[in-house]
């Protein structure tokens, strides 16, 4: 029973990998932007719930009305004034991630730093709805449902706008090759612009509600950065459905490894299933190869 | 006498998208041998299939009688089979020279930087780029930038030779060079394999070719033979234009 | 041997001669500005081991700071049980091991998939040794017991660069080097023109680790105390990478004048504000990326390709 209930709270778990891998998947998938700051809009979104909560004593929830927007406009300004240039000079999609794996990188270090010295490498972390919920027989907390609903619920959104507006289909164009669909009349900048401020927005959202239920600090960017990479690279970018099957995927495998062997080793887990995918399938468990 | 290299049954397919349908040639020592067909037939897909550049689905590939599917690029090159590629690819921050030098450091008989040099500087002028050996590959023309693809290629010493639409883009006076220079790759000895659109070459230089149509060999013969092949004709221009 | 230093004599009398200066500055100098130097070494060992393979093959590793790690993390366990020399070249190379790891998993595939695994591995590694030192030892910290003196550091450390920049020049000019350079041009060519690249890399790879994992061990004996957190600090990575593109990447001598520089700067500000320090790094970072892609010794080469230029059209009137 123990272990149903490790299983169940690895898929919730999962859930929010997969949200977070979500957004890099836009910025990585439509932008062909790999930003390795990513996490650090992770942490911004947990931040700002923290503050929502304990300063302002509001729902940490309505922290999202003040995250996202500012993750959105901040990650448009960096891929208009910081990735455009980088784009432009490019020859080859190596060469742009070389560049752009080197002034993310950088930005990485700047945004940690200036969440360090504004909010202390203290560990963060708030009590909200923490009843417990019974499901088959199982315990679990309710604040982890709530954020497990809440990320279904943008994924779904998510999975909407792209299956069935014109801007979606726009972004699938530019994912699949952004000549062709330039060709075809695409605007690729401005898509892919905005695909990589949404990526920032649903990175902060993950952060909102990841901080309901764990707890974080300054430095904790580096770590869903790296969660979010090894999901995208595990479902093969692009794939929003791919993408939330290789994050619950993540989140079982590390609660029921976290369970059988020791929660102290996560990171460790997520590299083990990182290196095994790599040698099995490096293309991807969900591409058609 | 044996041939020197056996193509049997080689298969690829991306996803359902079948490129190279159990495609079977032989390629006799010391003969030119064509491979055309349309766009999009499988032509470079078969190139890439031998240098080991794609995987192989199924079928077999055998060189001086020995199978070399399921060896590694370098392994194939280091076997003697050099090949250009499509859209030309040199090393842009290297120079001239140096970018030949690397097929004859690394080839099929592998050097010294010193030896290399020396011999770099006789294919150049071989390929007619003796006076530009200094220069940076990326200041080079496209055309130039072919030549050296193609020194850097002969410079693995290889027995048979690859090389995807080396002729494309050349003006009458060019194109003659370059055929008199593919003639005199082979007078050496060397095998080669071309794929070529330019059918002025096709008909100047090939023994036989091979016609591949939608990753299917559709005819196989002298070039005279296969050029007026109503089928190779259905399947360049398509029927309505090719009964015209 | 011979032949590449007759091929370069004003540069091997320079190196010759620099070192022997060097050697001899402790007799001068206070033991602050001994510590500087020491500093200053250790960043030029590492950021040209750096770019002894990142800077030719364009596969970014992300990992110094990793390596270094466990070159410290390696002297502390090690130099209880055997003497320092031992310890140091068992760091050396358990770096080599774990690169040659990592490499035979990632350099297979696109790069993109090694700077992933280089961008996490210090954390992976800061982590699991955490939990060991948790685990078996019930402590996180130790302590490291040593009477070698900071002269003794700052000799090891000088002939450790040294050697590191006179192999780097070595290799660059013989056809590993070469090869290295055809792989960061255009590794389908370097594949197609026989070149094992997979070999080539991993094993290129493996070398620029043991040096950094040999450096981390060096100046680990300059502190009393070290836990899996002081080892593993990503601040390595992120200014050995400053040195590496700021010098440029593309020569020997490059991450050489990228340190200094960088150095200086850590020096003035690393120990007061040592987040300031980060966000001061990173922005220039992103500068560096953006105005010099060749670095000083790229700009430094074009203004004197183009006064020499300018020289030649004024001697041919």
């Amino acid at each position: 029973m123990i272990l149903f209930e490790v299983f169940l709270n690895g898929l919730l778990l999962g859930g929010m990998y997969g949200l977070i891998a979500l957004g890099l998947n836009l910025q990585y998938g439509v932008a062909r932007i790999l930003n390795l700051s990513y996490g650090e809009f992770f942490v911004g979104g947990a931040f700002t719930a923290f503050f929502t909560i304990m300063l302002w004593q509001f729902n940490p929830m309505l922290s999202l009305f003040i995250s996202m927007p500012i993750a959105f406009a901040a990650s448009w300004l960096i891929y208009q004034v910081l990735m455009m240039p980088l784009i432009r000079r490019a020859p080859d999609q190596d060469a742009l991630d070389a560049d752009v794996v080197l002034v993310t990188f950088g930005l990485f270090f700047v945004f940690q730093g200036l969440a360090l010295v504004y909010w202390s490498g203290d560990l963060r972390g708030y009590s909200f709805l923490a009843r417990p919920v019974h499901i088959f027989g199982a315990t679990i907390a309710m604040n982890r449902l709530l954020a497990f609903s809440g990320a279904c619920l943008i994924a779904l959104t998510l999975f909407g706008v792209l299956r069935y507006t014109r801007f979606g289909a726009a972004l699938r164009a530019i994912t699949i090759d952004p000549v062709a669909a330039s060709l075809v009349g695409i605007d690729v900048r401005k898509y892919s612009a905005i695909a990589f401020a949404v990526g920032g927005a649903l990175a902060a959202s993950a952060g909102m509600l990841v901080s309901t239920f764990i707890s974080f600090s300054a430095t904790d960017g580096v770590v869903y950065t790296l969660k979010a990479l090894i999901v995208v690279i595990m479902a093969g970018v692009g794939r929003v459905t791919g993408t939330l099957a290789a994050g619950l995927l993540l989140g079982v495998v590390e609660s029921l490894g976290g369970y059988l062997i020791d929660p102290a080793l996560t990171i460790a887990i997520n590299f083990g299933l990182f290196m095994l995918i790599l040698l099995i399938r490096p293309t991807g468990l969900f591409t058609r190869a | 006498m044996e041939p020197l290299l056996s193509v049997n049954k080689l298969r690829k397919a991306f996803g359902g998208l079948v490129a190279v349908r159990d495609v079977s040639f032989e390629i006799p020592q010391g003969s030119i041998m064509g491979l055309i067909g349309p766009n999009g037939s499988g032509k470079t897909t078969v190139l890439n299939l031998i240098t080991a550049e794609l995987s192989a689905d199924s079928g077999s590939v055998t060189f001086q009688g020995k199978e070399i599917l399921g060896l590694q690029s370098y392994q194939v090159c280091r076997s003697k089979i050099a090949r250009t590629f499509q859209l030309v690819r040199v090393l842009p921050h290297m120079t001239t020279r140096e970018n030949v030098m690397l097929g004859r450091m690394f080839g099929s008989d592998p050097t010294t930087p010193t030896e290399a040099e020396h011999e770099a500087d006789v294919l150049l002028k071989r390929v007619g780029m003796a006076g530009r050996a200094d220069l940076f590959a990326s200041q080079l023309t496209y055309i130039d930038q072919k030549r050296i693809e193609l020194a850097r290629a002969l410079a693995t010493r290889p027995q048979l030779l690859l090389l995807d639409e080396w002729l494309a883009g050349l003006n009458p006076t060019e194109l003659r060079i370059g055929i008199d220079l593919i003639s005199q790759i082979r007078r050496e000895g060397i095998t080669i394999v071309m794929i070529e659109h330019v059918m002025e070459a096709i008909r100047a230089l090939c023994d036989r070719c091979v016609v591949l149509n939608a990753g299917e060999k559709i005819a196989e013969g002298t070039a005279q033979s296969v050029l007026s092949d109503p089928e190779v004709m259905h399947a360049y221009l398509g029927v309505d234009d090719a009964a015209a | 041997m011979l032949e590449n230093i007759k091929k370069a004599p004003y540069a091997t009398a320079l190196i010759v001669l620099g070192t022997v200066v060097l050697a001899f500055v402790p007799m001068f100098v206070s033991g602050y500005i001994m510590s500087v130097f020491i500093l200053l070494f250790a960043n030029v060992a590492l950021a040209t081991a750096w770019s002894f393979f990142s800077g030719a093959t364009r596969y970014i590793s992300l990992a110094t700071a990793a390596f270094f790690g466990i070159g410290i993390y390696v002297l502390a366990v090690a130099h209880v049980y055997v003497p320092i020399p031992i310890a140091l070249a068992a760091a050396a190379g358990i770096g080599f091991l774990v690169a040659l790891v990592i490499g035979l998993s990632t350099l297979r595939l696109r790069g993109v998939y090694f700077v992933v695994f280089t961008f996490g591995l210090t954390e992976l590694i800061h982590q699991v040794l955490n939990w060991w030192e948790i685990k078996i030892n019930r402590t996180v910290s130790r302590y490291i017991f040593t009477d070698i003196s900071n002269v003794s550091i700052y000799e090891t450390l000088l002939a450790i660069t040294v050697v590191t920049i006179v192999g780097s020049w070595f290799v660059s000019r013989s056809r590993l080097g070469f090869a290295l350079r055809a792989i960061g041009e255009d590794e389908t060519v370097a594949r197609h023109a026989g070149i094992n690249t997979t070999l080539v890399k991993v094993i290129c790879f493996a070398l620029s680790a043991s040096v950094m994992a040999l450096v981390g061990a060096v100046l680990a004996l300059r502190y009393p105390y070290i836990d899996a957190s002081i080892a593993f600090n990503n601040t390595w990575s992120f200014q050995v990478l400053i040195a590496a593109l700021l010098g440029g990447p593309g020569r020997v001598w490059g991450p050489m004048i990228g340190a200094v520089p960088l150095v200086l700067l850590s020096e003035f500000l690393a120990g007061s504000f040592p987040h300031h320090f980060s966000i001061a790094l990173g922005l220039c970072f992103v500068v560096i990326v953006y105005f010099l892609p060749g670095g000083i010794t790229r700009l430094v080469l074009r203004l004197y390709h183009s006064w020499h230029a300018q020289y030649m059209r004024k001697e041919a009137h």
